[in-house]
């Protein structure tokens, strides 16, 4: 198996963007991961596009042909290939990419990820979430994507006593994480206060514990490692890949308050890495809720099951922390176009790995983890980068 | 909106709690799955359908203000995962109560209500939803 290295990443703005279609966003993402990287359109040799569900946000399928057809590389034929996995679909692209790259099939490959949420309504937005989750044997019940999270979250507090005031510092730290990055959908720091008195939307998560919305889309360019040092000084190694599963439905795993799949891809990306969890300097994780992230952290081995709530009211999961995790300002403040975010997340690592997060930067970062999640956990992509 | 057949080839489970028992491993599965998960092709020809005797406590639960247009009319609503006497665990709403009555514990029963309907004039969707059972086994409210 060949050795893989990142060596361009290109994002847009992620928000409400009502401007801008889906593959405009699309394309958008694929030049500047293909201009940061100096390659031209000729030199692709396959594109993979994380993408959960465009059929129903924006009425189109087929959208790998759409944005090959839209960025020019259609007309040379290259392969472009869909890869859906609910919120997990933009990890699962990276990992296709990387298997690709690796196995000697293609050199030179673009991952992208994009979605466009906001041409529907909240109702319709939240009932297309919802069906990465059992449709006919928990949403048609009266079971909600964040209502899911809640019953984790009630459970979690029950279990391990984490308290309603450390879900909020989720939030909290995410929000000032996202105030220092550009690209955010949300710049601006909350306190609190901002997240107990928000909405309630599934007790006892309120708004602010909900990651929004999002029009978006990320990409980035791989190609093997002893090849990246023609196109970059800096390429960063993709050193470790786990992909895992569990049930669909919630109520079928062995404990709500750990995703197993997360535990599975972790071990499976560090073993293949040759790391451990305290090599990790930074990281990207999936706080689609707040009381997903804190789940995560603990999962992914950072913290002891139960004190994931804990490490966060102290700060340990912060900029300055043991492990920063969530610079970007995570799903929460960054945004979450749901097909983008495996991408996003992977975007972040290696600007945080090349040095170049600006006000964000984690001082002397060498090792990153991303961590993307499909629905309740049924799907997880765990990978891992490393600065050459 | 889902086509009739969709609801209800799934009537005798939602109506009835009807799940699946492995006769290989002795296990009780709700909802309903097609072959044993531990005991994969070994179970073939040997699972049958059992109806849950539908009591259980509830594991976890939430009151759902958002998110979902087709319970609109019951909002807020109380979700909950209920452990099954049987062991299996399901997700469904609990009804004819207070958020403020449950918690992890809180012995539930199955009933039959109204899930959802399609418009004023479409067909309307029935199955299970919970009840809480006082300590000595009667509803609480609809005395």
């Amino acid at each position: 198996m060949r050795r893989v290295a990142v060596i361009g990443v290109g994002i847009t703005e992620f928000g409400e963007l009502w401007d801008s279609s889906f593959r405009k966003l699309g394309i958008g993402a694929g030049l500047s991961a293909v201009s940061d990287a100096g390659i031209y359109s000729d030199q692709i040799e396959a594109l993979f596009v994380g993408n959960m569900s465009a059929g129903r946000f924006i009425r189109q399928e087929h959208v790998a042909a759409l944005i090959a057809d839209y960025s020019g590389i259609a007309r040379d034929n290259i392969p472009a290939t869909r890869v859906e996995a609910a919120g997990a679909s933009g990890g699962l692209a990276l990992r296709q990419g990387l298997m690709a790259v690796a196995s000697s099939l293609h050199d030179i490959v673009v991952v992208g990820g994009a979605e466009k949420m906001t041409d529907v309504s909240d109702v319709e937005s939240s009932m297309i979430q919802s069906s990465a989750a059992d449709q006919e044997w928990e949403t048609e019940l009266g079971a909600t994507f964040s209502g899911l999270h809640a019953l984790m979250a009630t459970r979690h507090m029950h279990d391990y006593g984490t308290t309603r005031e450390q879900l909020a510092d989720v939030a909290v730290k995410n929000h000032r994480h996202g105030a220092l990055n550009p690209k955010a959908q949300f710049r601006r720091e909350i306190n609190r206060n901002v997240v107990l008195r928000s909405p309630m939307v599934a007790s006892p998560l309120r708004v602010f514990d909900c990651a929004p919305s999002s029009d978006g889309a990320a990409a980035v360019v791989l190609c093997p490692l002893d090849m990246a040092k023609k196109f970059t000084d800096s390429p960063i190694e993709i050193v470790g890949s786990g992909q895992a599963s569990d049930s669909l439905g919630l109520h079928h795993r062995k404990d709500i308050c750990t995703m197993g799949a997360t535990r599975a891809a972790t071990q499976r990306a560090l073993k293949m890495a040759g790391l451990s969890q305290k090599d990790v300097d930074v990281a990207e994780v999936h706080d689609n809720y707040t009381i997903s992230e804190i789940i995560a952290i603990e999962d992914l081995g950072f913290f002891p099951k139960g004190e994931g709530g804990k490490a966060t009211e102290e700060g340990l999961t912060s900029l300055d922390g043991d492990v920063a995790v969530n610079t970007s300002g995570g799903l929460k403040a960054r945004g979450d176009p749901i097909g983008a975010t495996g991408v996003a997340q992977a975007v972040e690592i290696v600007s945080q790995l090349r040095g170049k997060a600006d006000k964000r930067q984690v001082k002397d970062a060498d090792v990153g983890l991303t961590q993307n999640v499909g629905g309740t956990g049924a799907t997880v992509v765990v990978h891992l980068f490393r600065r050459v | 909106m889902a086509s009739a057949p969709r609801y209800w080839r799934e009537n005798p489970s939602r109506y009835n709690m009807v799940g699946f028992k492995c006769n290989n491993c002795g296990k009780f599965y709700f909802p309903p799955r097609i072959i044993c998960p531990l005991c994969h092709r070994k179970s073939v020809g040997k699972t049958e359908p059992v109806k849950m005797k539908g009591t259980g406590a509830i594991f976890s639960f939430t009151e759902v203000h958002e998110g979902m247009d087709e319970h609109n009319l019951q909002k807020p609503y109380i979700l909950a995962m209920v452990e099954l006497d049987e062991g299996a665990k399901v997700t469904g709403q609990v009804i004819d109560c207070d958020a403020s009555d449950l918690s992890i514990g809180t012995k539930v029963r199955a009933t039959l209500r109204k899930l959802s309907e399609e418009g004023s004039a479409g067909v309307i969707h029935y199955g299970y939803k919970f009840v809480p059972l006082r300590e000595n086994g009667e509803r609480p409210r609809d005395e």
